[in-house]
């Protein structure tokens, strides 16, 4: 292991003047260097700005600050094992990391999920994309100075931590997901949980809004700031409730359906402005969509088994352990060397709350991913930030961060 | 606290300066607003309504290394970061104290990798240790009452 | 495989003698490095192809020849088609052109694979390594670069690697 290095290495500066205008180097704007450990950055993001007095000539991105090396971890962990690293890729989605591992995974093996499975994985993907959200909304409403959407927001997403951690033992790394269906049934309390959160959260929705959605000094900071047009967001990549704020209509949940997305009748909310403002409106509208998804799957919840029934894949139930043989035999199997995957390639994407969250999964035979490549949505989200600052002020740079919503686990991953 | 019993008609009240300073050390610890990765969420949460850190006095996270004497350390900290946290332990003012939250910045924690430090404690000097991946608000709090009953044991000839 | 898919697939292969894959309905177009520019104009131009979803690399080694596949998956907004082209290399230090020109998000995309596999792009606008620090030595996700992992702390071996342990001082 190389020694760790803790001193600050002022050359690296050298790299990147290049990358500045003239006017930097005469001295006629000013460099200014934000982050790693600033508080609107929503992490370690590192930013040198490029300023024109109070106004933004250009943004220069450095990124790795949390880099993991999860994408060559997992290739040294069996598909099995490799779950709990997903969690930790995208902190505030992690049931959707699950998700799309375990989708990927399925689709390599071609292994069958049972409707009860996939019911279940919707309904804690949609409040585990609420409660992104919320994240998202006390922290963004907390940069722009509205401090107490801070602590109602996170008084909701407790309740949904809540019932994580009834389903799975863990607030936050559930690692509830596996390949076949799920680590287990969810316990009898689940369903009177959810319900009596889908009871409070509309009105609670309308408190948020209250407080900011008319709010004169939250419009000052939001609308016509950073206004991103479709064909940009495109150009660039960007998906996800940015996009869907340029006014493209694209959720991945209607147009490649995915876990019985197929079944649920819900909107996906637009608006044509491409501001703050309108990320803002979409992301809101998207927690109630979310809501009506939860509604529909949990009314109509089927019964039966919630892992695949495929022993070659998914362990035995312990039941079976003491009286059968086999069972013991595909349950030492799967927990000492795994399962093998097939030589070839799979994609698989999801629409995670920030946006297109891909997997490219490749197996070699072996029990263990070959290659595995997380095409994560704020990574390239991120890269718009220059288009949208460029003519703003710095102070709206810290609604520009806020309103892309990234996290930084998720783009360094 | 009570003081107000102890203090009689005088108005005055007697103790040792070590106890007055470790007691005002431990009731105004301002933690700095500072978080790597899953662990800043849980840190958050402490913070919020539910848990409630500023119980403890410690409801002011200060985002400038210069006016913060605590840091929490809550998340990975990558080889790219290690300089960096360095410098903003540095920067802090004496006395100060470091919080290793998480399984992570304790001990590398599931990541033992090229990417990862495995263990905080070799960058920056750690007094708590708190389990967990994350640790629950509850666990983070429990850490900071443990480094509380640090704090309000340490002794006036440690202090230069 | 769609309509659109197919069409696109065919023109791929009559244009730049490509070659194709399936696997589970996903469709691979291998291009030699040369045509990825040419073959990337022409999605994006003539089968509304307008997005590039991602672009990563997979190493090999052993093998040498070819060691790296350099992979680019395309959307289509207007048929909500995906295509996956693949792009083989040789040797240990190979290069290729960038897709800056066409699709600009290719530049982080392009630095990241850049830092973790160590292939060049030619004429990239700012080829600096994105996720590793800038003085790393060697390029973490080539399968001969070790994982790099410390030997794990038992009650056994405490004693031996606790004294080995550069523990920060004040």
């Amino acid at each position: 292991m190389p020694e760790i290095n803790t001193h600050i290495d002022e050359s690296m500066l050298d790299g990147i003047t290049r990358l500045v205008t003239e006017d930097a180097i005469e001295g006629k704007t000013m460099l200014l260097n934000m982050g790693p450990q600033h508080p609107s950055t929503h992490g370690v993001l590192r930013l040198l700005l490029e300023l024109d007095g109070e106004f933004v000539v250009n943004v220069i991105p450095d990124i790795g600050f949390l880099h993991t090396g999860v994408e060559k971890h997992m290739e040294y962990k069996t598909f099995e094992k490799a779950v709990v690293m997903t969690d930790r890729l995208d902190y505030l989605n992690n049931i959707g990391n699950n998700l799309v591992y375990c989708l990927a995974v399925e689709k390599l093996v071609d292994l069958d999920v049972p409707p009860r499975a996939q019911a279940i994985r919707v309904i804690l993907t949609e409040l585990q994309r609420i409660s992104s959200h919320l994240v998202w909304l006390g922290t963004h409403a907390l940069d722009l100075a509205a401090m107490s959407v801070f602590l109602y927001c996170f008084r909701e997403r407790e309740m949904i931590l809540d019932i994580m951690e009834m389903c799975s033992g863990q607030r936050m790394m559930t690692s509830y997901f596996r390949p076949g269906g799920l680590w287990r049934d969810v316990p009898i309390e689940f369903e009177d949980a959810v319900r009596q959160f889908l009871r409070i959260f509309p009105a609670r929705i309308d408190e948020y809004e209250a407080l900011l959605t008319k709010n004169p000094l939250f419009l000052e900071r939001t609308q016509h700031v950073g206004v991103l047009k479709a064909e940009d967001a495109i150009r660039w990549g960007v998906t996800g409730p940015s996009l869907r704020a340029s006014g493209v209509a694209h959720d991945l949940r209607k147009v490649r359906p995915y876990s019985g997305y197929e079944q649920y009748d819900f909107d996906i909310p637009t608006h044509t402005d491409g501001d703050t403002y309108a990320r803002y409106l979409v992301r809101m509208e998207e927690m109630r969509q979310s809501l009506r998804i939860v509604q529909q799957a949990l009314d109509k919840l089927p019964y039966g088994p919630t892992r695949s029934n495929n022993r070659k894949f998914v362990p035995p139930p312990r039941s079976e352990l003491g009286h059968s043989m086999e069972a013991v035999i595909h349950h030492f199997k799967l927990f000492t060397e795994g399962f093998p995957a097939p030589k070839g390639a799979v994609y698989v994407a999801v629409e995670s709350p920030r946006g297109e969250l891909g997997v490219y999964l490749e197996g070699d035979g072996g029990p263990k991913p070959y290659r595995i490549h997380w095409r994560t949505p704020s990574f390239a989200n991120l890269q718009v930030l220059k288009l949208l600052a460029k003519g703003h002020l710095v102070a709206d740079l810290v609604a520009l961060i806020g309103t892309i919503d990234i996290v930084l686990g998720d783009i360094d991953r | 606290m009570g003081v107000e019993q102890k203090l009689g008609n005088m108005g005055i009240v007697t103790a040792k300066l070590e106890d007055v300073v470790n007691w005002a050390r431990t009731k105004a610890m301002w933690p700095m607003l500072f978080g790597l990765a899953c662990c800043a969420i849980e840190m958050m949460a402490a913070q919020a309504a539910n848990y409630d850190m500023s119980r403890f006095g410690m409801e002011l996270m200060r985002a400038s290394p210069r006016q913060s004497d605590l840091m929490i350390v809550a998340g990975r900290v990558s080889r790219k970061m290690a300089p960096v946290l360095r410098r903003l332990y540095d920067q802090m003012p004496d006395p100060k104290w470091v919080i290793a939250m998480g399984d992570c910045s304790s001990c590398g924690g599931v990541f033992n990798n090229y990417a990862i430090v495995p263990g905080v404690d070799e960058v920056v000097p750690v007094d708590v240790y708190v389990a967990g991946c994350p640790p629950r608000p509850e666990g983070l709090i429990h850490g900071i009452l443990t480094l509380h009953e640090k704090v309000r044991n340490q002794k006036l000839r440690d202090w230069a | 495989m769609g309509e659109h898919i197919d069409k696109t697939v065919k023109a791929l292969v009559e244009r730049f003698d490509a070659s194709i894959e399936e696997f589970r309905g996903e469709v691979s177009v291998f291009l030699q490095p040369d045509q990825i520019v040419a073959a990337c104009t022409l999605l994006r131009d003539e089968f509304d192809f307008e997005m590039l979803e991602d672009e990563t690399a997979v190493d090999y080694w052993p093998e040498e020849t070819p060691r790296f596949h350099v992979i680019y998956h395309l959307y289509s907004y207007k048929h909500n088609e995906r295509i996956r082209l693949r792009v083989p290399l040789n040797g240990n230090n190979p290069s290729l052109p960038t897709i800056e020109g066409v699709y600009p998000n290719a530049n982080w995309y392009e630095r990241e694979v850049y830092d973790m596999f160590g292939i060049n792009y030619e004429g990239h606008s700012d080829l600096r390594r994105i996720l590793m620090p800038h003085d790393w030595e060697g390029h973490p996700l080539r399968k001969d670069y070790p994982l790099g992992h410390e030997e794990i702390m038992f009650t056994f071996n405490f004693d031996e690697i606790n004294a080995r342990k550069r523990y920060a001082k004040e």
